[in-house]
């Protein structure tokens, strides 16, 4: 195998909670990410999916040091990022974009386009061949060059979410953190954008970090998939073995949940529906995270923190769970 | 107080054979300085106690302006023709104030967005409260203790103590669940639902819709739920109505519409959606741009996109007409042959496909082939290689 592309170790972001006092005071932590790993290769998707609020958008943006890290690791081609100043990032964030959800509010409204998808190679002082490199990459993505002096609310939004794609293309990035880049759009719209990043990386050999809610979507995008609860990996293996061989109880109540586009399907299958809501991330259950919800949980639960590691097959996923044992849902 | 509201307080039906709701011709347009954009075109539809239908279809199709007009709440240059009658009651045509009566009472929506329905300065048993205040001559205490009812019955765990806090302290699936209990609190018969769960993760999702059924079988309210996911207008509705270009191309029994679908689009609709089976595959987008809304294509609106098109599409619109199952309709010329093709998403698969009579040419080609005429054009090394 191939030495990675990015190397996230023990990721941790905690945000101050502050008191509204006179003086306002640190009163608490709210604890995003709490000791997230993982690797990812050149030309490889891993997808990251959870409850909403659970920290994901948090990784990413630390990966990317958009949030200072709190502590832990990041190293992208060997390089650690965590220590690095904002100076000696710039020229590595080339390497490394974002693309945001909302393809409406992350557009600069009074830009035109041109200017949108040509200010990071302005902003990292590429001189010549700047229009015809606009170019290209409209057309990269699909859009019509000719209309490269239009303003965003002339785009619809998948249109718009390909200008989003294609400005963080402009500096030829390896690695892309894609943040919920097809939750606003339709499914028709959608699926051509889910077709574009595949092309794109194919041609290009990116690597995409892509943080979805829509499973089928993560399903069909993804190598491998890793499943976070309330600020940490719970569960994490390639694809296929997370979706029809999930250990972990709250992998298989967020599977067993997903909606499938087909009526008798539906009708039939059995959910396992969560009770209570989510704990507080400023104040997270001992032991296992999951374990006020949990429907196995004992009392060593309580107690003793379970660790990601392999519990099952040798080619099973990665869980986080005292009791894990395979359970097929969808 | 005028006599429209007396009426609609203790409303009794004038007809009792009247549909709860009947939306007949409904069309909005709005003047704009780029000319009217006709965002409703003739939407009718029928809603009975316990019906739960689905709205579903392309972004800026006319959902949400449709169910707007159905409430009263938009903007006052909107012009709003046909008719909307609330058990044999004309909505249509009655100012902001005129509806207030009707609006929660007795038909409610839920946005999409929890915020917009939420005050953060009120604690949410406040706004529970006076949403029934407003409907009901009871003291504060007992609408109070209403508010907490309301938060029980939407599964809010301590509602009591819940009731009091500020919105900002719930959650995102949790505020939703408030706006559903606000939703409901006076008991409406139709409730309105815009996607309501389009933000938050799939268990979440799930506990919302299993609230809101359980709330309509218990009152036999009727749900209209929009919203792009098809996969809870599967699990959850039993009429789905298919919008495209600010009208209706297509509506019937959820299994009719899903099974054998009698218009293009909702085929290429039904087929852009990831499954199993699409795993190392391409999906399979609708080629093209939505219509202008200002500008309609004349015929059918989807004939720029249609894999099926033929002269007389682009010549005049076809009208919703049965197609072959009882209350299965659709707007399309050529739903006869559509319904003779095998495997019909095949026909998105393609580039060109203009008007080839014989299905036996779509099925002999390869689908994985035909994939390749999706690749997107030009490079990104060029400028590498140039240097
Ligand atoms: N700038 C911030 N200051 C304080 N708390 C924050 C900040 N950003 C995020 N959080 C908190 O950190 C936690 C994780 O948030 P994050 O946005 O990463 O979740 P997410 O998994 O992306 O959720 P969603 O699916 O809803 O987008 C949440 O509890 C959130 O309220
Ligand atoms: N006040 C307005 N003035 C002019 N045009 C409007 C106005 N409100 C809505 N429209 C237009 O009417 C059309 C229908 O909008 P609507 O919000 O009903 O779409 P939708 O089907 O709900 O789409 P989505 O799935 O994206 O929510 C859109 O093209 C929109 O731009
Ligand atoms: S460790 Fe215990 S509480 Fe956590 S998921 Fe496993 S059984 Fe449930
Ligand atoms: S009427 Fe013609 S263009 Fe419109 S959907 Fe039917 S076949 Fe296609
Ligand atoms: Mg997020
Ligand atoms: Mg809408």
């Amino acid at each position: 195998m191939t030495a990675p592309l990015l190397e996230v170790t023990d990721l941790v972001k905690e945000f101050p909670v502050r008191g509204n006092g006179i003086i306002p005071r640190n009163i608490g932590t709210v604890q995003a990410v709490s000791g997230v790993s993982f690797t990812l290769h050149p030309g490889e998707t891993l997808g990251l999916v959870g409850e909403s609020g659970c920290g994901k958008s948090t990784t990413g943006r630390a990966i990317l040091q958009l949030h200072k890290p709190t502590s832990g690791s990041v190293k992208f081609e060997g390089r650690e990022l965590t220590s690095m100043s904002n100076k000696q990032l710039r020229p590595l964030r080339k390497d490394i974009q974002i693309v945001f959800q909302d393809p409406y509010a992350s557009l600069n409204p009074k830009w035109q386009v041109n200017d949108i998808i040509a200010e990071p190679l302005r902003i990292h002082g590429v001189e010549g061949g700047v229009q015809r490199r606009v170019n290209e990459l409209m057309e990269l993505v699909g859009l019509n060059s000719e209309h490269r002096n239009r303003y965003p609310h002339e785009f619809s939004g998948g249109q718009r979410q390909r200008i989003g794609i294609a400005r963080a293309l402009a500096l030829n990035p390896r690695f892309l953190v894609l943040d919920e880049p097809v939750s606003a759009l339709d499914v028709s719209v959608q699926a051509g954008v889910v077709n574009l990043l595949e092309e794109l990386q194919e041609r290009l050999g990116l690597a995409y970090l892509f943080v979805a809610h829509d499973l089928s979507v993560v399903r069909h995008i993804s190598d491998r998939v890793a499943v976070m609860y309330l600020g940490k990996i719970i569960e994490m293996g390639e694809r296929e073995a997370i979706y029809n061989r999930p250990m972990h109880p709250y992998t298989q109540a967020l599977l067993s949940a997903v909606p499938m586009p087909d009526p008798k399907q539906e009708r039939q299958r059995q959910r396992i529906v969560l009770t209570g809501d989510v704990p507080s991330p400023v104040n997270p259950p001992s032991g296992c995270r999951f374990r006020t919800r949990c429907w196995k949980a004992q009392d060593i639960c309580a107690t003793e923190e379970p660790k990601l590691e392999r519990r099952g097959a040798p080619d099973g996923t990665l869980s986080a769970c005292h009791f894990a044992e395979e359970r097929s849902v969808v | 107080m005028t006599t429209v509201s007396e009426l609609s307080e203790d409303f009794l039906p004038s007809n009792t054979t009247a549909p709860l709701l009947s939306v007949k011709d409904l069309s909005v347009t709005f003047p704009t300085d780029d000319g009217d954009v006709r965002a409703v075109r003739n939407v009718s539809f029928d809603l009975n106690p316990g019906d739960v239908l689905g709205i579903v279809g392309e972004s800026g199709s006319g959902k949400s302006v449709s169910s707007m007009a159905i409430m009263g709440l938009l903007p006052k240059n909107a012009i709003i023709e046909g008719s909307i009658r609330y058990r044999g009651e004309e909505l249509n045509g009655r100012t902001y104030k005129q509806m207030q009566p009707f609006r929660s009472k007795h038909i409610s929506m839920i946005f999409q967005d929890p915020m917009t329905s939420l005050n953060p300065v009120y604690t949410v048993g406040w706004q529970l409260a006076e949403t029934y205040r407003a409907h009901h001559n009871v003291s504060k205490k007992a609408a109070w203790a209403k508010a907490v009812e309301a938060l029980e019955l939407v599964g809010i765990p301590q509602p009591d103590r819940r009731a009091a806090q500020y919105p900002h302290e719930f959650s995102g699936g949790m505020r939703q669940r408030v706006v559903i209990a606000m939703a409901i609190i006076n008991d409406p018969s139709v409730i309105i639902a815009d996607e309501p769960t389009t933000a938050l993760d799939v268990t979440v999702q799930a506990q919302i819709l299993d609230t809101m059924l359980r709330l309509q079988s218990e009152t036999d309210a009727a749900i209209v739920m929009i919203t792009h996911d098809l996969g809870v207008v599967a699990g959850m509705v039993n009429r789905v109505q298919v919008m495209y270009g600010g009208t209706v191309v297509e509506s019937g029994p959820v299994d009719d519409v899903f099974e054998r679908p009698r218009m293009p689009y909702t085929v290429g609709l039904l087929g852009s959606v990831p499954n199993p089976a699409t795993l190392g595959k391409r999906l399979t987008p609708i080629k093209g741009a939505p219509p202008s809304l200002v500008n309609l294509p004349t015929g059918c609106s989807f004939s720029p996109r249609c894999p099926l098109v033929i002269d007389v599409c682009h010549e005049w619109e076809p009208e919703l007409e049965e197609a072959g199952a009882a209350n299965h309709t659709t707007r399309c010329h050529r739903w006869e042959h559509l319904a003779t093709i095998d495997r019909p998403q095949k026909l998105f698969l393609h580039d060109e496909i203009g008007t080839v009579e014989n299905p036996a040419v779509f099925a002999a080609a390869n689908p994985d082939e035909s994939l390749e005429v999706t690749t997107v054009h030009g490079s990104l090394v060029s400028d590498e290689e140039s240097k």
